[in-house]
């Protein structure tokens, strides 16, 4: 292992000394700054809201001052020696890397869309909870501690090393670029839709300010300068995280540690539910929705002619209006109307049905939100199809569960994060210290999401229409895709089922619900945007590296020197990141759908390879690349053939068939085992791997 | 691999020990993961009695279930330090530098 051997002394020297405990040491002192200086900081903003400093500043400053700090973290880092670059120099410490790791780990999607989700599904959410959770004891079992006693830089570079060849590194490249790439265009997403609802510039523009964070980082310095930044990133994300909880808590209940407590708060919860089901004026609002379908339902009977009245309709009322010489901005909301009747029965049809979906989806109890604290749908006890519910309901939730768990395991951008600590020790109690740190987010998203459920129940539900609170107007206005409040009834008091809930908001707006200043908004949009750009920072560098390291240095051109290499990184990372800036900046919808099906593919094409290779060690070259491209192939179909949004952008027509009702979600639960089956066959089909492989099995086995 | 093992060779028995333990730890410690991932979580509709207020199933998945995987972790580090620390001991590090020595 030649590359282990280091070079360009004075690149490391200057950053940080070597001896580990002293390094460690200088660390605490570094990061105890850090927290302190940034409560400083949120201080100051609190301050200066007090004299009169503009929400649209406030928020400005939110995001700029966090990014020139990460920005200074990536200029004093930066490098151009492989090992600083690829692997930090493998001196991270086991607690910071601990932190790197969860920051790394826990995105746009777990900072701002687990509260939400668990606040719409209920028990139904934990699945990511636990999934995600529980992946990292497979991390720190099956792979970690392997990693890196192998001590190369990237997951294809233990897959050929493994077994024997380019073969499998290629598919390991081709496996970790797909599925980093639609999760990093997830992430920047994130930072898009963050920064330009806080500073209101365009999306777009939103995309590339955010961009320009990112980059400054990874690419001056590569993993040394996005571990630093990232262990900065966590202290933000969680005080954000922990700060507006803590403060909704205390004026709650009394206590500022709702993790301990919330189950009493579950409790009124359930309690509500009981009272809301039996409640006239809720199923005054289902059955006005369910009415609002049945019309639907009888247009979509005979499309052409209820058309033609649609239109007919809208016409005269155009000329009704302009006969009476009405005002122009009535007559220009006529013409909308009609404007925007659907131009030909395709689109009727689709448009109806849409609109009737959506308001069959609001006829349901409770706004459509499941008993939070029921355990799957459906009823073991009940008819055949209240059996079905329930199994099919409880089979996916395991499916679920597995393929996160699976899935975590095996994503590239997470694993490497282990490369990078002194020894294989280190590496073990850096998977504690991963999981801790997550823990401490993950313990808090369930009860913020019960939190704000009691809010709703309990303050704003019954509220009159002309006294709802400022946070509800404030937020429609932004995005009614977010919240969106209407007098389905006419009664002038809010009912549940009159109130269409974006799960984002949960997170976003829980400042507002608890009634606190507007800088702990702020803080809030600092802590989404460095849960979304410390994730960004290590995909990118998991893509640029598996382009630039694994198929230009060790395919293309193996005598390259250490600089052009480095250099070489740093080209296709900018270009990698300008092209999913470019993706993102289309808003994809349906890229974004595929991002939730990224676990299962990285689960079902690395997973059975990294595990097998090191605890099998007849697991060869031939049955590693079958079993991945079966496994991935496997997946790839099930998505294809099932996913709604995927089956559109493909074209694919052929009807949707769920193997045992498992949604496509869940995909890896089939590609894993179907991928690990194949690789034992063909393995024991084909010879045994060579004498040098077998022995180096062994020596990753050793500490 | 019989035909790498004919000849007496401390080390190697030493390393073999070794990697038994830590199989039978990993085994030990995936058997603790899946009851709480899995085994609990399938008959979570019946383990619905109240605890500290939250359903019991409900807790498992939202934080019990977390905190004995961390604790899963730190066992597992703790255990296998010592296991290395053993590894040492019996002289299966070797000097042919398959083992590297725990630094610091």
């Amino acid at each position: 292992m030649t590359l282990r051997t280091r070079t360009f002394a004075p690149a490391r020297a200057r950053f940080l000394p070597l001896n580990g405990a002293a390094f460690s040491r200088r660390l605490h002192w570094i990061y105890l700054a850090f927290g302190l200086a940034f409560l400083a900081f949120v201080g100051v903003m609190a301050l200066l809201e007090q004299m009169g400093l503009s929400r649209r500043w406030i928020g400005f400053l939110f995001l700029v001052g966090p990014i020139v700090f990460y920005a200074g973290i990536g200029i004093l880092a930066r490098t151009t020696d492989p090992a600083e670059y690829y692997v930090a120099g493998r001196r991270v410490p086991a607690l910071y890397n601990g932190m790197a790791t969860g920051a790394d780990w826990m995105s746009a999607a777990s900072f701002i869309g687990m509260a939400g989700t668990l606040y719409l599904s209920g028990y139904g959410g934990l699945a990511y909870i636990l999934g995600w959770t529980g992946g990292f004891v497979l991390v720190a079992l099956l792979i970690a501690p392997y990693l890196r006693k192998f001590g190369q830089y990237t997951i294809p570079d233990f897959l050929a090393a493994r077994y024997d060849g380019n073969l499998t590194r290629v598919i390991g490249v081709v496996a970790a670029i797909a599925c980093s790439f639609l999760y990093v265009v997830a992430q920047i997403y994130g930072v898009g839709l963050i920064t330009s609802r806080i500073t209101g510039v365009a999306f777009e523009v939103g995309v590339f300010l955010g961009l320009g964070g990112i980059l400054v980082c990874s690419f001056l310095g590569g993993m040394r300068a996005v571990t630093w930044t990232q262990v900065a990133q966590y202290i933000v994300l969680l005080v954000a995280f922990l700060v507006p909880v803590a403060w909704l808590s205390l004026k709650q209940h009394a206590t500022a540690l709702p993790q301990a407590t919330y189950g009493y708060q579950l409790q009124k919860v359930i309690a509500a539910e009981k009272t809301l089901q039996a409640d006239p004026a809720e199923q005054q609002v289902i059955a006005i929705f369910k009415a609002r379908a049945a019309e639907l339902d009888a247009r979509l009977a005979d499309i052409p002619a209820a058309l033609a009245v649609e239109r007919r309709l809208a016409a005269r009322h155009v000329a009704d209006l302009k006969a009476d010489n009405a005002p122009q901005g009535d007559i220009q909301a006529a013409e909308r109307v009609l404007a925007r009747v659907p131009r030909d029965a395709d689109a009727a049809r689709d448009e109806w049905t849409r609109a009737r979906d959506a308001d069959l989806e609001r006829a349901r109890p409770l706004a459509g939100m499941p008993p939070h604290a029921q355990q799957f749908a459906g009823d073991p006890h009940g008819d055949a199809a209240a059996r079905k519910t329930f199994d099919e309901s409880r089979r996916n939730f395991l499916a679920l569960v597995f393929c996160l768990m699976v899935g975590t395991a095996s994503l590239p951008h997470v694993l490497t994060r282990f490369y990078t600590t002194p020894s294989v020790a280190e590496a073990r109690v850096s998977v504690a210290w991963s999981l801790f740190f997550i823990l401490l987010l993950y313990v808090t998203a369930p009860a913020l999401a019960v939190l704000i459920k009691v809010e709703v129940f309990q303050s704003l539900v019954g509220t009159r229409f002309d006294q709802l609170p400022a946070w509800i107007n404030n937020w429609a206005h932004v995005d009614s895709s977010l919240l969106q409040v209407a007098d389905v009834n006419g009664d002038g008091i809010l009912q549940l089922g009159e109130m269409k809930i974006g799960g984002d908001i949960v997170v976003l707006a829980t400042p507002e619900i608890a009634g606190l200043p507007y800088v702990i908004s702020g803080l809030v949009a600092a802590g989404g945007l460095a849960a979304a750009l410390s994730t960004a920072d290590g995909l990118l560098l998991t893509i640029s590296n598996a382009l630039s390291h694994d198929l230009w240095f060790r395919i293309v051109d193996p005598d390259a020197s250490a600089t052009k290499r480095v250099t070489v990184s740093k080209v296709l990372l900018l270009m990698v990141a300008l092209a999913a800036a470019y993706v993102t900046a289309q808003k994809p919808g349906d890229i974004l759908l595929l991002v939730s099906a990224a676990f299962s593919i990285a689960a079902s094409a690395f997973f059975p390879a990294l595990v097998l290779g090191v605890f099998w060690q007849r697991a060869n070259r031939w049955g590693a690349a079958a079993g991945m491209v079966s496994g991935l192939g496997l997946t790839l179909y099930y998505v294809l053939v099932n996913q709604p949004g995927v089956r559109e952008t493909f074209g694919v027509t052929s009807p949707i068939q769920l193997w045992w009702g498992i949604q496509p979600i869940a995909a890896g639960l089939f590609g894993v085992p179907v991928g690990a089956l194949v690789l034992i066959v063909v393995s024991l089909l084909t010879p045994a791997p060579s004498r040098a492989t077998l022995e180096m099995v062994e020596r990753i086995r050793l500490p | 691999m019989s035909e790498l093992a004919s000849a007496p060779d401390p080390t190697r028995d030493a390393r073999a020990r070794y990697w038994r333990r830590t199989q039978r730890l990993t085994a030990a410690l995936l058997l603790v993961w899946f009851v709480v991932g899995f085994v609990i979580t399938w008959f979570a509709r019946d383990l619905d009695f109240a605890f500290f207020g939250w359903p019991f199933s409900f807790w498992v998945a939202a934080q019990g279930g977390v905190i004995v995987f961390v604790a899963l972790l730190a066992v597992y580090a703790r255990r296998m330090a010592r296991n290395d620390r053993r590894l040492a001991h019996e002289g299966g590090m070797g000097d042919d530098g398959a083992a590297g020595a725990p630094r610091r």
